[in-house]
């Protein structure tokens, strides 16, 4: 490794050690509400930054990570539920064998959110290889309506998922200690793949299929790498947050779902990790400060009454108006890395002096 | 200083492609031998480009095959017509434009790559021991282009010398034995034209290769080509040298003032 | 019966999906919306302004045509020479804003849509007793096609939209001015919206701001099967996919839960096996 690539590792190190010193911290320091917005806001980094990975750095327009999402929520939910909790909830049909049976402990919470992602990438493996042929809005549609059908299963298909009902009692298990890691190593995961040969590749994808190939870049098989990585993340993060809220139901990941990523990665910029790491905890805070607007609010004698809804309505206005104005949302295609921050503190101490 | 080899690189046997009703090409038979710089000319819509279609693999013939240092390529898809020596430049240069120039050249080593997608996720070393060296390779490849100052400019800021440059660049960084050129000097002043012509030469030497160019300029074709095909509507009407080429009939018809 | 008359309100619907496209190259996520928007804008001048039934769903129907308009001025001309997937993106979310925007402003609970006294009639036909509902709504929906195919096939109008979907640029080379026809296509093809969402507002009387997206996404799927940009094209695949989901429910009573699921297969194999549908016609990339 070379002398750029072992500093740049060190200070990635570095940082994840003052973050987790930040966690142990915030335990004591911060109170749940605000630690409930940072848990949600690292799982949207982990499932925003999967799906920027095929929508922004390969150019494949994906419209399902809901369905995803879901498998990877169902995968775990089910896995984790205690076995007295699934006599009660499964109520109108019992969990189909083997679930039924087992429930895993604690100490393999791990594991299963390993499966979780697991799950999910297989179903990318399986709606990818016919879907990735089509183009452009083409493969946004199909990738719809593969997360639409999945929703569907997700509410009719009874003995697996108690459909419309949903899963409750779910153990929470899911922390900041899990949250930020897995945002943090996600993180790492796909920036390394990013700023690879395999990103380049992805890249070149993106800016021109047919050049891509001609330099040896096979297409399919690329585009399906990135397809069901994308997938295996969003399924942790679908995990995540099942663990986090103790409940799974199908209105969890419909189409809104996919519609918050989408905001996420077009503010942070399509095809920039950065960009969506930092829109992630921004849409997090939004969402619950705009929930304050959908509340009744009272100033002094007057009530002013609650709009729900008004939230999405304000996040549509503002994915409209940024797609006819500033497409490229905060930070285009381009990246934070040790080299530039280091680059703008020299800059700055050369022009202080 | 060229071999003249009894076994052809590349053999073009009565190529033939149709699309819909409309036949494009038509029993389209050449032959190149290695070293070669070998010209393909003819009026517009004869079918040239689809030619070089047919060779990388980008259309499937409907008729005929492709035999490449003695194996039947015919209906290999692109990204494996690469892999077996053959690379290409673009009529409208394809650069990956968002991408910087050294990385657009970094693209086309990704085929030999060795390490799996899961080193760079974990930063494995022997990862990075493969990205340096690919990088020094690819700087080189720059250097003998000219382009070793703009390795970190977006590829779709250069100016367009600089852009067909970099098109060559990268298509050199396949590793080819073959060179296929898709109207290289379009859109150049006559001074960029005459680099070219030399850098042409000069890349077919320093790097061993062969070339086969498609161009409407004839000053570069007449310059540089030894031997040149001549088309017309999707069939080969005449081929031979420089001096053969100018004096045909056929050719001077098929083109019919549309000279200089 | 039931599945003509359904196969009907997806057809009109369905030929708003198809000639954007054939004309733009890009699918109207928001087209569904519009339908919810018909029934709720005659609602609206009946109930609230106590209109005679058929004014109000001429107004509430030309209310559809301009919006339709607004969308493609605001929303879908200023990216007109983006990428594909920008505009689609921005589609997405033109959606979500309609559709939140009624939640705001009507609220979720479903409200009762006013039926005239033509479809509430029961008529005895062969012994059984039938809503005039059930066939009023295939009547006028296939009246209003014979209609639109008068305008596309035998107008200047309809002429220069096809024209439009055919070759943009050399038709406005000719000094047609492509932008009024682009915002005609969108007024008659969100008309046309309306008109289905009030008639099928006559069928399921109860209305909610959400209504649109899944008969958007069956009438989408119709446009497709019948071949995308052909106009009776998407006729055709209106009627096939409304007499499958019916069929659907009649035989196989188990699974109806998952009727919308048989839709989205239906659309995913139709893409991956013949995306130029039944009518259409396929394109490849120029290299």
């Amino acid at each position: 490794m070379g002398k750029e690539e072992k500093r740049d590792l060190i200070l990635t190190l570095l940082l994840f050690a003052v973050l987790m010193w930040g966690v142990s911290l915030a335990g004591r320091y911060l109170n749940t509400y605000l630690i409930r917005i940072l848990n949600t806001a690292c799982i949207y980094v982990v499932a925003a930054v999967a799906y920027n990975l095929i929508n922004g750095i390969t150019g494949q327009f994906s419209l399902g990570p809901n369905g995803f999402m879901a498998i990877g929520g169902y995968t775990v939910a089910i896995l984790m539920l205690p076995l007295v909790q699934k006599q009660q909830v499964y109520f109108l049909q019992p969990l189909i064998w083997p679930f039924n049976s087992f429930s895993f402990p604690s100490s393999l919470f791990i594991l299963a959110l390993f499966l979780g992602g697991v799950a999910a990438a297989l179903a990318a493996l399986l709606i990818g290889i016919p879907t990735l042929r089509l183009r452009g809005d083409y493969l946004a549609i199909a990738t719809f309506g593969f997360g639409e059908i999945i929703n569907v299963l997700a509410n009719n298909f009874i003995p697996l998922t108690n459909g419309a009902l949903g899963i409750k009692g779910i153990p929470e298990y899911t922390n900041l200690w899990w949250t930020v890691n897995w945002a943090f190593w996600s993180v790492f995961m796909i920036k390394g793949l990013a700023n690879s040969s395999f990103g380049r590749a992805l890249k070149a994808i993106r800016e021109n299929e047919v050049a891509a190939e001609a330099m040896g870049v096979n297409l399919f098989r690329h585009k399906l790498l990135s397809f069901v990585l994308s997938g295996f993340f969003a399924g942790v993060a679908g995990g995540l947050f099942v663990t986090l809220i103790s409940t799974v139901s199908p209105s969890l990941f419909t189409f809104t779902m996919t519609f918050n990523l989408l905001i996420i990665i077009v503010l942070g910029g399509l095809g920039s990790i950065t960009g969506s790491v930092i829109t992630a905890f921004i849409f997090a805070f939004l969402q619950e400060i705009l929930r304050v607007v959908e509340a009744p609010i009272t100033i002094g004698a007057w009530t002013f009454p609650g709009i729900p809804g008004m939230r999405m309505v304000v996040f549509s206005v503002l994915l409209v108006v940024m797609m006819i104005f500033y497409r490229q949302g905060l930070f285009g295609n381009k990246e934070i890395s040790w080299q530039l921050i280091i680059d703008w503190i020299r800059g700055r101490n050369e022009s202080g002096k | 200083m060229k071999v003249e080899n009894k076994e052809p690189l590349l053999s073009l046997e009565d190529l033939t492609i149709a699309f819909g009703g409309l036949v494009a090409v038509s029993d389209f038979s050449l032959q190149l031998f290695p070293g070669d710089l070998v010209g393909l000319i003819g009026p517009n819509g004869a079918g040239k480009t689809t030619v070089f279609n047919l060779i990388t693999g980008q259309y499937r013939p409907t008729k005929g095959r492709i035999i490449f240092q003695g194996k039947d390529i015919t209906g290999f898809s692109p990204d494996v017509v690469t892999t077996v020596g053959i690379a290409r430049t673009f009529q409208n240069i394809r650069l990956f434009g968002n991408l910087t120039v050294l990385e657009n050249v970094l693209v086309s080593f990704h085929v030999r790559l060795q390490s799996s997608f899961l080193a760079p996720m974990f930063s494995l070393p022997s990862y990075w021991r493969e990205e340096r060296a690919i990088r020094e390779e690819a700087y080189e490849l720059l250097k003998a282009v000219g382009l070793a100052d703009a390795t970190k400019e977006e590829a779709q800021s250069l100016p367009y010398g600089e852009q067909r440059r970099l098109e060559i660049a990268r298509a050199l960084a396949t590793h080819p034995s073959l060179l296929l050129l898709d109207e290289p000097a379009a859109g150049m002043n006559p001074q960029e034209t005459q680099e070219l012509m030399r850098f042409i030469q000069k890349i077919r030497d320093d790097f061993n290769l062969s070339i086969f160019l498609i161009e409407h300029d004839m000053k570069v074709v007449m310059g540089i080509c030894e031997r040149i095909a001549v088309m017309d509507f999707g069939m080969k009407i005449a081929e031979g040298t420089p001096e053969e080429i100018r004096n045909n009939p056929r050719v001077i018809e098929a083109y019919l003032g549309v000279e200089n | 019966m039931n599945g003509v008359s359904l196969g009907s309100l997806y057809a009109l619907l369905a030929i708003g999906y198809t000639l954007v496209y054939g004309i733009l190259g890009f699918i109207n996520f928001a087209h569904g919306d519009v339908f919810m928007l018909g029934a709720y804008f005659s609602f609206f001048m009946i109930g609230v302004f106590l209109l005679p039934w058929w004014l109000g769903v001429i107004i509430g129907v030309a209310l559809c045509a301009i919006v339709g308009m607004s969308i493609e001025r605001v929303a879908y001309r200023p990216l007109r020479n983006a990428p594909r997937i920008s505009a689609l993106i921005t589609a997405v979310g033109v959606s979500f804003f309609i559709e939140n925007l009624g939640l705001v402003t009507v609220g979720a609970r479903p409200k009762g849509f006013p039926r005239p006294e033509l479809m509430k009639n029961v008529y005895i036909l062969a012994g059984a007793r039938i809503q005039g509902v059930t066939f009023w709504v295939p009547i006028i929906s296939i009246l209003v096609l014979l209609v639109l195919l008068y305008l596309v096939y035998r107008t200047k109008m309809g002429m220069a939209m096809r024209a439009v979907s055919k070759d943009m640029e050399t038709t406005r080379l000719m000094g047609v001015d492509v932008d009024r026809i682009i915002l005609y296509t969108f007024a008659l093809g969100s008309a046309l919206a309306g008109i289905g969402g009030v008639l099928w507002a006559c069928k399921y009387p109860q209305i909610n701001p959400l209504m649109g997206t899944f008969p958007g996404w069956k009438a989408f799927t119709a446009a497709v099967v019948g071949g995308i940009g052909n106009v009776v094209g998407a006729m055709i695949g209106g009627f096939i996919i409304g007499l499958v989901e019916i069929m659907i429910v009649a035989f196989f009573p188990g699974l109806s839960g998952y009727r919308d699921a048989f839709v989205f297969s239906i659309l995913i194999i139709f893409l991956l096996v013949k995306p130029s549908g039944i009518l259409g016609e396929s394109l490849k990339e120029k290299v």
